[in-house]
């Protein structure tokens, strides 16, 4: 079976390469045969990833061990749901999906296209051909994911415990949606500079991809960040590593691209922005992709230097150099249109927008690089940390909070200053009466960035909500339908407008919630004895007991043994309990003992959380296994233990963990109260769904019967004129 | 390099056959007639919905107070204007606008955003 | 003020806010940087008082727990110098004897004193996309 993944990609890449060469002789040469040829072979590229995709998921299910990646990355004891996640957790399988991916997504661009841009979709098609040609390439010449091994091992090294959670199911193959998703406007847009057809054409049918990928991007980084707050032992949800920093660089130009797009459909200016943003976006998409398999960076992440980095540098210097050109060469055809007619206009505030995030993407970007540019400037390899990045940001992210409030009130070229002086009053005085409530009846004042982050996240919604409203009225004064009825025709009918609002508001959650559980996080830690209490602010939890389990933890994750604590926690009146606990995996290393090999494998943190509107409380244990290192060490050495079966060994964990249980030791606790930091979750959830919103098209019949509608009554007024 | 067993060599040559197959098919269709008409009527297509929906979105930002009534008549004038003159280009190349084929995907269009007329 | 001016007065205003925040960000970013050393390079060129990153792996048996003390030795990724370490503080789930460690702190004697916290280890794999706890706060 491997052979016949193998030989998928071999033939694959030959039909890229095909793809690539038809489609552009055909676009040259006038022979459209050609051109439908070489579309045809993406289809054909995608039919055999998806074979290939299947072939490697199937081995991954049924613990084929012949398979090299396999035995690397899965075993017999994996539980069945991470089996099918465990592919891409590999260097090869996350390059099989990126190339999957592409060949889809590719597939459903060109079909959506066939009939438009004759012109540019050939050359279209031949980027992503040839991008997908080099994954294919890297694959074969490298990484080979249906790589073999004789004689087949019995068992496979497992797959890492921290990577079982549904989070990490998901969180790869969203990403990858999200990068490659921008790889189509891309293409598009190269199309458009090569045939220099730079008006708005290029955009109008990849938005939709833009959008999309945008969407799968954010949500895949959100997914990221709660996995990292809700699983792992330290409590955050970004650590601005390079990892986490090289896939926010592109959603951040992403945004700006989706908003800038706009002005260049409305209005025909910023071409050469646009152009510039959506390459910028797709570079950073590919070193996100790569960054932690180049070597080039320090990142937990990272483990020195792999092979692909060299490739992969080459093939980003191409892009970067050829797109560089093709844009300098059509310097004429990206003129303006049109000029900017006010400040006070949606096109100059959605290109200060831009600014902002733009300023954003390349202040992270500063940090991320900073050891190769500290190297490089002074001889010596030195890095920042959280509290560079959160100082660079804050400001920048205000700002930008302040316009996504201001954005939604304006209209395009112009707003009299009556109409904004009309739509500025109400969100004002929320603004106003917000400041006055917060110094009044919270602490917020502590933190000044806090606090104005505060009061422009109650701007932006007071904004967002205002638009709504008064849409609603408009129209039932139209109409005279009911609110409810009203709400839901103004946001079907204005799906763009009203879907981007709701994002606004989104984010506005989001920022609402990272400001507040920044700035007024409270953490301790502390070592408590059984019995033993600490108390916070409004908490007291009590060390009532110990814990343990065998096998079965309750996230299926297949632990060996789980040590814990149960915690009494008494706020005010309300009583409730957490239990914290750790995993303990087995590990096959020879070296230990056949009992202390059950504690001296991987070990995570499963923590024990809980959630609430105003604030969350985390915990996390880190039990004192000393206590039983003393048992362990004589069971290892009890000669019986060592050739008993896999039962009787587990019999004697069992009695281990009774004696944890029954005799708990003191353990190191860390606790956090993180207050609202639940908003970011439901921000990013509110912005999924303006996405969603405004992702959603039109039925066709309701746009053929506009249409005809709008023609009717322009075809009137030609003839009254 | 390791030798090719006989089971990769046969994949490999039914892959390749599969593939030459279907690409080969419009090959042999040989070269169609270059229909301009068609991707010139779909880009206009586009181009008028596109024009709809800023009529649209200008009559709305007047109904919520954002545009004055000057400001908006003057916008409005000039992208109906437009919008004719895309009606007459699409006139030109014979087009029935009531037996139009879909619309280009790309552009969602709605009656008027704050109500009909 | 004719059009044309006012769209020249714009960009440099645009220019002069630009250069004046790439000043910053290079001024803050040089400022709050911490270096990056290997045990070798510390033992060698360290100065009490400043603050390094130190970087390599943790020494075989040489990990003490002390309470809420974590002690290990660092060593060189390619070497057998090793400095010990005094470290309180979160201690990431991939941390184990032999994994590629990062810690944050200073030189005291001999010894280096961590920040608290500042602990990160590094995935064992070549590649996984995974991510880590520790290193939250320096």
């Amino acid at each position: 079976m491997a052979a016949l993944g193998s030989a998928c990609l071999i033939i694959g890449l030959m039909t890229a390469l095909y793809a690539a060469g038809a489609s552009l002789y055909g676009a040259r040469s006038g022979r459209r045969q050609f051109v439908v040829s070489g579309r045809r072979a993406i289809y054909c590229l995608a039919g055999l990833l998806v074979v290939a995709m299947v072939v490697l998921e199937t081995a991954f299910l049924r613990s084929d061990f012949s398979f090299a990646l396999v035995a690397q990355g899965s075993s017999t004891d994996t539980p069945t749901f991470y089996k099918a996640s465990a592919m891409w957790a590999t260097q090869q399988g996350s390059l099989m999906l990126w190339v999957f991916l592409l060949s889809i997504l590719s597939s459903a661009a060109l079909f959506v296209t066939r009939h438009r841009h004759r012109d540019i979709a050939p050359y279209a098609a031949a980027v992503l051909a040839a991008v997908g040609a080099f994954f294919l390439f890297l694959m074969i010449a490298y990484e080979n994911p249906f790589a073999t091994l004789s004689p087949v091992p019995p068992e496979g090294a497992g797959l890492n415990p921290l990577l079982r959670h549904p989070a990490m199911m998901i969180h790869p193959p969203l990403l990858y949606t999200g990068y490659v998703g921008f790889s189509i406007p891309f293409a598009f847009a190269i199309g458009a500079l090569i045939t220099r057809r730079t008006d708005a054409d290029w955009i109008r049918s990849t938005r939709r991809f833009a959008l999309l990928a945008w969407t799968f991007l954010g949500t895949g980084i959100l997914l990221g960040a709660l996995w990292s707050y809700a699983e792992l032992g330290w409590g955050g949800y970004w650590a601005w590593d390079p990892v986490e920093n090289a896939s926010l660089m592109p959603w951040l130009t992403g945004t700006a691209f989706l908003h800038s797009i706009m002005v260049q459909e409305k209005r025909g200016m910023l071409k050469l922005w646009n152009v510039s943003l959506i390459i910028a976006t797709f570079v950073l998409a590919l070193l996100g992709t790569f960054l932690v398999r180049s070597g080039i960076l320090d990142s937990i992440h990272a483990f020195g230097a792999s092979t692909l980095g060299t490739p992969f540098l080459i093939f980003i210097v191409v892009v970067i150099g050829g797109s560089t050109a093709l844009v300098l060469s059509r310097r004429r055809e990206l003129r303006s249109e049109a000029r900017l007619d006010s400040l006070l206009s949606r096109e100059a505030f959605f290109l200060l927008n831009n600014l902002v995030l733009v300023a954003i993407c390349a202040v992270i970007f500063w940090g991320t690089f900073f050891p190769l540019i500290s190297e490089a400037v002074t001889g010596t390899e030195s890095s920042v940390g959280p509290p560079f990045f959160n100082a660079v940001t804050t400001p920048l992210a205000i700002a930008l909070v302040l316009l996504a409030g201001i954005g939604p009130v304006l209209a395009w070229r112009r707003v009299t200053p009556a109409g904004l002086r009309r739509a500025a009053l109400f969100p004002a005085a929320a603004t106003l009466a917000t400041l006055v409530a917060l110094l009044a009846f919270t602490r917020a004042r502590d933190s000044v960035p806090a606090l104005v982050m505060f009061c422009l996240v109650a701007f932006v919604l007071a904004v967002v909500g205002q638009e709504f409203w008064r849409g609603t009225a408009a129209r039932r004064i139209a109409t005279g339908e009911s609110r409810p009825r009203a709400l839901g025709q103004l946001v079907l009918r204005n799906r763009r407008r009203y879907g981007g609002f709701l994002a606004h508001a989104g984010i506005a959650l989001l920022f609402l919630g990272v400001a507040a559980s920044s700035a007024f996080i409270d953490q301790r830690d502390v070592r408590l004895s059984p019995g033993g209490a600490r108390g916070g602010d409004a908490n007291t939890a009590t060390y009532r007991g110990g814990t343990a389990s065998l096998g079965g933890d309750d996230a299926g994750t297949g632990a060996a043994i789980s040590l814990g604590a149960v915690l009494d926690v008494r706020k005010g009146e309300q009583r409730f309990v957490l239990r914290p606990s750790r995993n303990y995996y087995r590990t096959a290393d020879p070296s230990k003992g056949p009992i202390g090999r059950f504690f001296e494998g991987e070990a995570t943190s499963e923590v024990d959380l809980r959630w609430g509107l105003r604030r969350d409380l985390w915990t996390a244990i880190q039990p004192d296994v000393a206590t039983l290192t003393k048992a362990v060490q004589r069971l290892d050495r009890d000669p019986r233990i060592a050739n008993a079966g896999p039962a009787q060994q587990l019999r004697a964990i069992a009695a281990l963990a009774e004696i944890y249980r029954r005799d708990p030791p003191p353990a190191q606790f860390r606790a956090l109260v993180s207050p609202l930091v639940v908003w970011i979750w439901v921000g990013g959830a509110v912005v999924l769904m303006g996405a969603l919103i405004a992702l959603w098209p039109a039925p066709e019949a309701r746009m053929r019967r506009v249409s005809s509608l709008h023609g009717a009554r322009l075809g009137r007024e030609l003839s009254g004129a | 390099m390791r030798s090719l067993r006989s089971v990769e060599v046969l994949a490999l040559v039914i892959l390749a056959v599969l593939v030459a197959l279907v690409v080969a098919v419009p090959l042999r269709r040989g070269s169609e007639v270059d229909r301009r008409d068609d991707q010139r009527r779909a880009a206009l297509e586009a181009a008028k919905e596109a024009k709809y929906r800023e009529i649209r979105d200008a009559e709305m930002d007047l109904r919520m107070g954002k545009l004055g009534p000057e400001d908006h008549r003057e916008i409005d004038t000039g992208l109906r204007a437009e919008a004719i003159e895309i009606l007459h280009e699409l006139d030109k190349l014979g087009a029935d606008e009531a037996s139009d084929p879909s619309p280009a995907p790309g552009a969602p269009a709605g009656e008027g955003p704050v109500g009909g007329r | 003020m004719d059009p044309s001016r006012k769209r020249k007065l714009r960009l440099v205003v645009a220019l002069s806010a630009a250069v004046l925040l790439g000043a910053a960000l290079v001024y803050t970013s040089f400022s709050s940087a911490t270096e990056a050393s290997t045990p070798s390079d510390v033992l060698r060129s360290g100065e009490p008082g400043r603050s390094y990153e130190l970087t390599g792996k943790v020494a075989k048996g040489s990990v003490e727990r002390e309470g809420d003390e974590l002690r290990f030795r660092v060593r060189d990724r390619d070497g057998t110098t090793s400095v010990p370490v005094e470290y309180a503080g979160v201690v990431p789930d991939p941390f184990r004897e032999g994994r590629e460690v990062i810690v944050s702190g200073g030189l005291d004697g001999g010894k280096f004193v961590a920040e608290r916290d500042s602990l990160v280890t590094k995935c064992p794999s070549k590649f996984t996309k995974d991510k880590d706890g520790g290193g939250a706060e320096r």
